[in-house]
């Protein structure tokens, strides 16, 4: 028996029928083919998946497609607008911020609400905000330069480099 | 048009627009017309003897295609090999078909996959093939298993013993008698505990074959195409001519990806078997199960030194766990890439060290970042820290006094390498400054604050990279040679495109190997592409592992580049009406000396050498070159680290404090990209000294099974990083590059462990092994209190 939803993903109104175990990253890879937004494990644990739903980083691993109907979404293919990149896009190639790229755009999102909600953070809480994401190449040092140059960069400050 | 210095400078990653924005293409993005989906189904059980598989009700449920089993393969496929056939070791290579015939051997082991036409229904199904198990009594931990009376997991080796090697050097046995009589001895056992890789994107696989044409094409996450085309062609029986491996964008590896699975067989003989597309993707915890595994070594181990601290010998043997299944490079990785790097960054004369692989019933064991050698340098790191210890002296001083000494390079060791260069003094003098020794020292000597215990751990660490020569390849066993190949085709338009064998994922050689170009023939770097991945347009090459993608497949890149410019001075020599060698080359122009304003840029050259109107005699249209360079020695980067933590004795809590890194890697081409590769290889190392560890049940259940079970390490969980570097080339490699790819995990787990003991050396604890969570540190602390 399947379910009709309908919801917005960046910018886009997309209806479709869908089983009820479907989970919503299956259905925004799989259904939409928006494959920016990448699954790496079973287990809520590594955050490769997230996206925003309505506002709020949410691992779409562990949101059923079901559970989103009616929201608005935005996954990493919607960050960039008219061919400029999004400060946080910018932070991460600015600053080395990725390596193999499989965590990363699940790491951007993490990391763009973070900066909503705190935009001035200190590198502790950026290392906490982000704790919900696993990335195993980088060290995560230049994922918290990129952090800042993208905060700086959304206050309208000058963005720039940390030292290398 | 002004071209800046690029070797040597921070450029941005060419490969991050794609990545940022989600366009780049992971193997499980792709989608092709009638794509069907592949379960495997996997044993529950350690070992056991398979009785029956009834697919039937898996055949009927909706949306299934086919279900094959071990007995449907086994004569369509030949089993899976190993490439590495280690010499002198009586080794032993058992049968490992691609899916079990009649005996599972390890929890995880494949035993029938289902094809259905969606992700769901293909798992839905592969709960439905039931499969009737008898179960055998299981060994998971190599001494248990090397010992009588284990369960025996492979006929073809009794005592499950898979190698015996050893390596000797100068007269251990004389060096121990002497330190016996006159000097120290220090012993110790080590347990090097297992870890799982966690790439971040699991294994997958997409498999296409044309029953018109007879092609197979394979994309898939491979460091290494090539051999997978040929390892691939060796199982499916299929023309090498006839497939085509593509490795696309590939979400980290760190050596796990690497190996020549079972699982990419399979896919592709469903793929032909159906005449449709498969793709199979593992999910998190089939990563955990049946990805190879890392490390786990046990090992006991003796030092002989005089009373001032001079290291005369060292000697000890290792059980190195080998799992179920020799996997694709496994008897090479505790032998040729452990056993020989025992001596580290010392002089040390004598040497005597035997290596045995033990099946047991677990996962393959194979190359984990670093791959033999962060073990080799845990061993002699903790054995420097427990002679200081005993001696009473400075781990520091300890270190100085063993160093090989600068003039002594080249160095031949006493396991028989030959050491490029090195200068490990000053990397260790920058090192000791950067982490404030001297005054961590007199703060730790005024004793703990609230019951907080000051630690400083050291690490001095040489590292085999560069792999390889491929003599000495075939001399140890690898079947395989270890050249890079490397093609630069300049286009009519000046514009150009550069060929690699090896198959960079994450490590950012787009960027550095466009540099290398833009450097040697003088063209702007956002004229370069760089191409990698795809056995279909790339001449044969040996794929991205052991430091060597920079090491080899650059300078095989840079000598291709200068052989395009050795064509070009040509060209451009007979356009100017001059002598080749009265011409000048700068910045992407040629000039008569003297003359600059008279000049051709490499662009002008390029046209004229595809237009072909006016070549001098004897040069051919078209401007590319190939190379293939076989070095003719590994390299060998050094460094020192130090390590600065606290241990909560109340808790048993360490925390890390700072973390220090001078690492000497030869020349660098892009410190921003060197400092990444550094920080990445640090929170791998860092995370087996403190959190990771894989562990097996008595029963062979993998108990840490998902990212909720194994610590894989999170930003929290570290300080910020301090990084150096010395530089001493590398004199045999035509870019003077070393390698940076693994000395982060390579040096940072024996820093932060002689950290951690060090702190508690007031509670009389000269080690512990890892990893070194609160509750082994508190239960330690606990034990001595009460002695």
């Amino acid at each position: 028996m399947k379910h009709k939803i309908s919801l917005t993903v960046n910018g886009t109104t997309y209806t479709h029928e869908v089983e009820p175990r479907l989970l919503l990253v299956h259905y925004i890879r799989d259904v939409l083919g928006l494959t920016g937004t990448h699954i790496g494990c079973d287990t809520t644990s590594c955050g490769a998946c997230t996206i925003h739903m309505n506002g709020k980083a949410v691992k779409s691993c562990t949101v059923l497609a079901v559970q989103a109907d009616g929201a608005q979404l935005l996954t990493v293919e919607g960050l960039a607008r008219d061919g400029q990149l999004h400060p946080i896009q910018e932070g991460f190639w600015e600053e080395h911020g990725l390596q193999c790229g499989f965590c990363t755009p699940g790491m951007m999102l993490a990391a763009l609400e973070l900066l909503q909600r705190i935009p001035d953070p200190t590198e502790e809480q950026i290392r906490a905000g982000i704790e919900g994401n696993l990335c195993r190449c980088t060290g995560y040092q230049h994922i918290v330069n990129a952090i800042q140059y993208a905060a700086r960069k959304m206050r309208g400050e000058e963005p720039r480099k940390a030292a290398v | 048009m002004a071209v800046t210095k690029l070797f040597g400078a921070s450029i941005k990653r060419r490969e991050d627009p794609r990545l940022i924005t989600g366009m780049a293409t992971y193997t499980d993005d792709l989608t092709l017309p009638g794509m069907a989906y592949a379960q495997i189904v996997r044993s529950p059980h350690a070992h056991a003897r398979i009785v029956r598989i009834d697919a039937a009700a898996a055949r009927r449920h909706p949306g299934v295609v086919a279900v094959f089993t071990g007995r449907d393969l086994a004569g369509a496929l030949k089993p899976i090999p190993t490439a590495w056939l280690i010499p002198n070791a009586d080794l032993k290579t058992p049968p490992h078909p691609p899916l079990a015939v009649d005996t599972v051997r390890y929890a995880g082991d494949g035993v029938a996959v289902v094809v259905a036409t969606d992700r769901y229904a293909a798992r839905d199904a592969a709960q439905l093939v039931e499969v009737t198990y008898e179960p055998l009594p299981a060994v998971v931990d190599q001494i248990t298993a090397a010992g009588p009376g284990a369960p025996q997991i492979h006929a073809e080796a009794p005592g499950n013993l898979a190698f015996r090697w050893a390596v000797q050097g100068g007269d251990a046995g004389a060096a121990f008698a002497e330190a016996q009589r006159d000097g120290v001895v220090v012993s110790q056992r080590f347990v090097n505990q297992r870890l799982i890789p966690n790439a971040i994107e699991t294994r997958s696989v997409l498999a296409r074959y044309n029953s018109g044409s007879g092609e197979l094409t394979v994309w898939y996450t491979t460091q290494n195409p090539h051999i997978a085309r040929f390892l691939m062609s060796v199982v499916t029986g299929i023309p090498e001519q006839k497939i085509r491996i593509i490795a696309p964008e590939v979400g980290g590896g760190f050596g796990s990806k690497i190996p020549f699975y079972p699982d990419e067989a399979v896919v592709a003989f469903c793929a032909r078997a159906i005449g449709r597309p498969v793709k199979w993707t593992e999910d998190r915890r089939e990563n955990y199960l049946a990805t190879i595994h890392g490390r786990d070594h046990i090992t006991d181990l003796e030092l002989a030194a005089r009373t001032d601290g001079t290291v005369t010998g060292i000697r000890g043997k290792t059980w190195a766990n080998l799992g179920a299944y020799l996997s694709t490079a496994a008897p090479g990785i505790p032998t040729i890439l452990h056993g020989l790097m025992l001596p580290g960054c010392y002089a040390i004369p004598n040497l005597s060290y035997e290596v045995q692989g033990v099946f047991t019933n677990t996962a393959p064991v194979d190359a984990y970042r670093g791959a033999g050698r962060p073990e080799a340098t845990y061993l002699i790191e903790r054995m420097m820290d427990l002679l200081a210890a005993r001696l009473g002296m400075d781990p520091a001083e300890v270190r100085r006094k063993n160093f090989i000494p600068p003039d002594r390079f080249p160095y031949t060791t006493a396991a028989g390498l030959q050491y490029d260069s090195g200068n490990y003094t000053p990397a260790l003098e920058r090192a000791l400054e950067a982490a404030e020794y001297r005054r961590l020292r007199s703060v730790q000597q005024q004793g703990p604050k609230d019951n907080r215990y000051l630690g400083i751990g050291l690490s001095t660490y040489v590292e085999i990279c560069g792999l390889g020569p491929s003599a000495v390849a075939g001399a140890v066993g690898f079947q395989g040679g270890l050249w890079e190949s490397a093609t630069v085709r300049l286009h009519p338009t000046g514009k150009a495109t550069v060929f690699t064998g090896t198959s960079p994922h994450g490590q950012g050689e787009e960027t550095t190997f466009a540099q290398i170009v833009a450097e040697e023939l003088g063209l702007p770097i956002d004229d370069i592409e760089v191409v990698h991945g795809d056995t279909g347009s790339i001449s044969m090459g040996w794929g991205t592992y052991g430091s060597r993608t920079t090491v080899v497949g650059g300078a095989a890149i840079a000598l291709a580049a200068r052989r395009v410019r050795d064509k070009a001075t040509k060209i451009a020599a007979h356009l100017l009406e001059a002598a080749e060698s009265d011409l000048v080359f700068d910045r992407g122009r040629f000039y008569v000396r003297g003359s600059p304003d008279r000049a051709k840029s490499i662009q002008d050259v390029t046209l004229q050498a595809y237009l072909a109107w006016n070549l001098p005699a004897g040069v051919e249209p078209s401007l590319e070159a190939s190379a293939y360079y076989d070095p003719s020695n590994f390299t060998f980067p050094f460094g020192a680290h130090v390590a600065v933590v606290k241990v909560d004795a109340e808790t048993g809590e360490v925390e890390l404090r700072r973390y220090v890194a001078v690492d000497d890697c030869g020349r660098v081409i892009n410190p921003m990209i060197v400092d990444g590769q550094v920080h990445g290889g640090l929170v791998q190392g860092i995370a087996q000294a403190l959190w990771e560890g894989a562990a097996y049940s008595a029963e062979g259940q993998l108990l840490t099974g998902s990212m909720a079970d194994y610590a894989v390490p999170r930003a929290h969980m570290f300080p910020r990083f301090v990084t150096g570097r010395t530089e001493t080339p590398s004199p045999h490699n035509p870019l003077g590059v070393k390698g940076v790819g693994e000395t982060g995990t390579i040096a940072s787990t024996p820093a932060i462990v002689n950290a951690v003991v060090d702190a508690l050396r007031p509670f009389g604890i000269t080690h512990l092994d890892m990893p070194l969570t609160p509750e082994r540190v508190w239960t330690a602390i606990r034990t001595h209190a009460r002695r």
